[in-house]
């Protein structure tokens, strides 16, 4: 006996309730919360109470004319570029070798495993033992470049500026590239393989399949994997934070590192640092937004799809139909 | 002509391959061995492809100061597994409300979920630091349990995963049996869901085992330290020249991770491959 006009609909917001309060109470408080503070005269270890200042943008003008801050901002666009650059290229690269047709590459689960492995290995350890590796001046780098006699004297890494951000930089680099790749094959495998198929009839090259083909087929990944890695980027906080605690001289000091120490350190600017978390919020949401778009533009597309194809099988059928009445 | 210029590729191709794997493994290899060396030694030479012999007295070094290894594991192994658990559970409840049921603010909800999905906790720490600061829940290990309970990403890929393979008959067939709708969801709906949410726990895991930032501005109390925080005093002054024993904490740090990585890495990569192409 099926009772008609039950209404379960109310059992949609009893079990959505618990991520919509824990969303208001845990992320969308705090978010306010940070904002309001950014607006105040709140600053010294435990403090709690606040009043508003009398030029309420104080702090942001503030942190825009610090300095360390700049530098810190200009950190963030170097090292995630150094560290995306030769990513999205090594991981393009691998992804034609791995999905070719003509390879036929052996041991390929074992070399996306190790690949991949830095990744899921705390940063934080990572940060350290990097530390520890490019030592000075008895360091395994300076061990291995000395033996091979590619140096003469040991390089002190950790004190000049360009070398300690190209580390920082190579640690992103070499703990991404592999998820970059699995990413991209993934893509790949997604592409009708009839388009392969045909280009090969033709007599395309691999270069030509590759660029023609393939790459235009990512776009959509592409994009994604880019916006995914600024965001990412900017919030780079545990491998400059631990590597040289952001120096030589704040030269590998990020945003996140910036605002941590603004706020943990020091005299404990909560202020200033709520100020410069809204600023990098704006960045950040801003980004985010163009993966919404994305997302949903494809959410779309998808469903125009199944509605057109609902259409024509609504014309065949009718003209099945229509002939069938014609004999 | 082809042929000819496939078979100057695949060597070169092998031999990429091959370095990158080295790149991958070389410095967790010296630094296991150096965990078994001495200062002395590791000062002559700081590379070496065999072990030594001074495991034991690393370990003693190490010990003898404030980095304790099991009290971090401990710390990480509550939180990483509460939240976790949150996280799994309410994100499949949030996606059962978003398929199952039709209710006047689902599309709105849904477009919501996708909106939030990528704002980060950090840029917002400062706010969620003094609200815990306020109600008295630092060194507390619920602010890094309980928000987990929210996470949008995990409902949207939970939601993506249920829409096929959810049969509404079954669901409605059960409730024909008198089935009320909170039991449908634990005892038919989660099992169907079992294999999304094994993926789904292993990177939540991973994410909150490392997660640094967040612990770090809650917990001062060394014995709440999490593992990535006990792993930060390696880099202080205590342990300054006992490089042994700093080489030995790393690697105390990495072996757990090492070990579930090479257990679960054919589901680990199966699900970053699904993450990127989650449509």
């Amino acid at each position: 006996m099926r009772r008609k006009g039950v209404s379960y609909a109310k059992y949609g917001y009893i079990f959505a309730l618990p991520f919509v309060l824990t969303f208001l109470i845990f992320h969308l408080y705090p978010i306010v919360y940070t904002a309001v503070i950014g607006f105040t005269d709140l600053k010294g270890l435990g403090k709690t109470s606040f009043k508003f200042l009398a030029n309420p943008f104080q702090n942001f003008i503030t942190i825009f004319n610090n300095p360390t801050f700049q530098v810190s901002l200009k950190n963030t666009a170097l090292i995630w570029f150094v560290n995306f650059l030769p990513q999205i290229l090594l991981a393009l690269l691998l992804t034609a070798w791995f999905t070719n047709r003509h390879y036929h590459i052996k041991g390929q689960g074992a070399f996306k495993v190790l690949m991949y492995m830095p990744n899921i290995i705390t940063a934080a350890t990572i940060a350290i033992l990097f530390y520890s590796l490019f030592g000075y001046p008895m360091g395994p780098v300076n061990d291995v470049l000395t033996s091979l006699g590619l140096i003469e004297e040991p390089i002190y890494f950790h004190i000049q500026k360009g070398t300690a951000r190209g580390i920082v930089g190579f640690i992103q680099f070499w703990m991404w590239y592999g998820n970059t790749m699995i990413v991209l094959i993934a893509g790949v495998l997604g592409i009708n393989p009839e388009l392969f198929e045909a280009a090969e009839i033709d007599g395309a090259t691999d270069t030509q399949i590759f660029f023609r083909i393939t790459l235009p087929n990512l776009r959509t990944i592409l994009v994604y994997t880019l916006v995914t890695s600024m965001i990412g980027g900017l919030q780079m906080f545990d491998i400059p934070k631990l590597f040289l605690l952001g120096g030589p001289d704040n030269a590998t000091s990020t945003t996140s590192v910036f605002i941590y120490n603004q706020a943990f350190s020091g005299s404990y600017l909560y202020n200033r640092a709520a100020a410069a978390s809204m600023i990098m919020f704006v960045i950040i949401s801003s980004l985010s937004g163009i993966i919404f778009f994305l997302m949903r533009d494809k959410y779309a597309i998808a469903q125009k799809k199944i509605e057109k194809q609902h259409k024509n099988e609504l014309k065949k059928a009718q003209k099945a139909a229509a002939k069938g009445v014609e004999a | 002509m082809k042929k000819l210029s496939h078979k100057v590729m695949l060597p070169i191709i092998y031999i990429v391959c091959i370095f990158l794997v080295i790149l991958s493994i070389f410095p967790f290899w010296i630094m296991i061995m150096n965990a078994t060396r001495s200062t002395y030694e590791i000062q002559q030479h700081a590379i070496s492809l065999i072990p030594s012999k001074y495991l034991v007295s690393n370990f003693q070094i190490l010990m003898g100061k404030s980095f304790n290894p099991l009290r971090g594991f401990m710390n990480s192994f509550i939180i990483s597994t509460g939240a976790t658990v949150c996280t799994v559970y309410f994100s499949s409840l949030t996606a059962y409300a978003l398929v199952a049921y039709d209710w006047r603010l689902r599309q709105p909800f849904f477009t919501f979920i996708m909106a939030i999905m990528m704002i980060p906790a950090q840029v917002t720490g400062i706010g969620f630091y003094q609200f815990m600061y306020r109600i008295g829940l630092t060194n507390n290990f619920l602010p890094l349990i309980v928000p987990a309970i929210a996470a949008p990403a995990v409902v949207f890929f939970m939601r993506q995963y249920l829409i096929p393979t959810l049969s509404i008959d079954i669901v409605n067939s059960a409730r024909i049996d008198g089935a009320g709708e909170f039991h449908i969801f634990n005892r038919i709906v989660l099992p169907i869901m079992k294999p999304a949410m094994a993926t789904q726990a292993i990177f939540a895991y991973v994410l909150n085992w490392n997660n640094l930032f967040t612990p770090l501005i809650l917990l001062t109390n060394q014995d709440k330290y999490t593992m990535p925080i006990m792993v930060s005093l390696l880099r202080g002054d205590i342990y300054k020249t006992e490089y042994g024993s700093i080489y030995l904490g790393l690697t105390l740090t990495v072996l757990p991770l090492f070990i579930v990585y090479f257990l679960l890495s054919k589901y680990i990569i199966a699900g970053v491959a699904l993450g990127g192409v989650k449509e």
